[in-house]
């Protein structure tokens, strides 16, 4: 038996296929989730993909935060559901309080798409145990809004719990304090970052390197030896 | 009838590009002495109705739940009077 996957589709969003796919790649089975329905159709975990929600009018992701299916994936993560956010999907979930701080728009006011090197600095999280602490990848990143955010009590506790999952290495793209690329929450369920994994899954593709797809790995290990 | 308008600004401390883009154009505009610039929002909402203290409590938990993002954003709540609207 393997574990299902939900990957949630809102008006705007552009990755869902590519996530969907991501998730078959890794070995796991993809659930298409629609952002009207409260049901989650008993997955085992979520992934909030990238791409422009609700046209990311307001803020990013701070339509999508009220849709119906958020109030299910709060409730359930809460309560230990692993969540995923990538890029759009990590500003919904800061919008949405499951993760500290904020995002803004990238310092010097450009979108920006770029092979991004990283650091891993928490492997043990739901998503991240198929990587090694200090491990360095290369994953794509794109986005507008990518300057991460918060204030120096939340920063510092973030450093002091290890709670920093991703830095950005080299370059830091967009302003984000602390080099931050991605966060965990305290528990280790909810995990956002902004470079898009679901991006570099297969060899064939994109940089040849398949660096994202321990995220995948990782949370099927965890849901199939649960 | 009535008018709400709810501003929104980023916390003082958040870095503020789009600000500090407009600031670095005033020069090059004619306008001198401007030593910085910050740039929010404005919502104007119309009230159907009068704005009593109930309906101003409402449009506040509006602000901080919805138009605003209070872990990164202040904003205001006032009330406008609507220019040649019957009082």
């Amino acid at each position: 038996m393997t574990a299902r996957i939900g990957v949630v589709t809102f008006p705007g969003s552009l990755d869902d296929r590519d996530t969907q796919r991501a998730i078959r790649v890794a070995g796991a089975e993809p659930v298409a989730l629609w952002h009207k329905d409260k049901d989650l159709k008993q997955v085992d975990a979520v992934v909030l993909c990238g791409g422009f929600s609700y046209g990311d009018y307001l803020r990013a992701g701070a339509i999508a935060r009220f849709s119906p299916v958020m109030d299910t994936v709060i409730d359930q993560a809460r309560a230990g559901l692993p969540v995923l956010g990538i890029c759009n999907g990590f500003q919904i979930l800061t919008e949405a309080h499951l993760l500290p701080g904020g995002m803004l728009g990238n310092d010097h006011l450009h979108f920006i798409c770029r092979d991004q090197k990283l650091r891993v600095e928490n492997a043990d999280t739901a998503w991240t145990t198929d990587y090694t602490a200090g491990q360095e990848i290369h994953i794509p990143l794109k986005n507008m809004d990518g300057r991460y955010v918060a204030d120096q009590r939340t920063l510092d506790e973030l450093e002091g719990e290890g709670r920093i999952a991703f830095r950005y290495l080299d370059v830091n793209p967009n302003g984000s304090l602390n080099d931050i690329a991605g966060i965990t929450n305290a528990a280790g369920n909810v995990v956002g970052l902004m470079p898009h994994p679901e991006h570099a899954v297969e060899s064939l593709i994109g940089t040849g390197r398949t660096d994202g797809l321990p995220f995948f790995t990782s949370i099927l290990k965890k849901l199939v030896n649960a | 009838m009535a008018r709400v308008v709810v501003d929104v600004m980023l916390k003082p401390e958040i870095l503020d590009p789009q600000g500090q883009a407009v600031q670095r154009a005033l020069p090059r505009l004619g306008f001198e002495g401007i030593s910085d610039v910050r740039q929010g929002k404005r919502f104007e909402l119309e009230v159907d109705g009068p704005v009593d203290e109930a309906v101003l409590a409402r449009i506040h938990d509006l602000a901080e739940s919805f138009l605003a993002n209070t872990v990164i954003e202040d904003f205001t709540v006032r009330v406008e009077e609507v220019a040649g609207a019957a009082k």
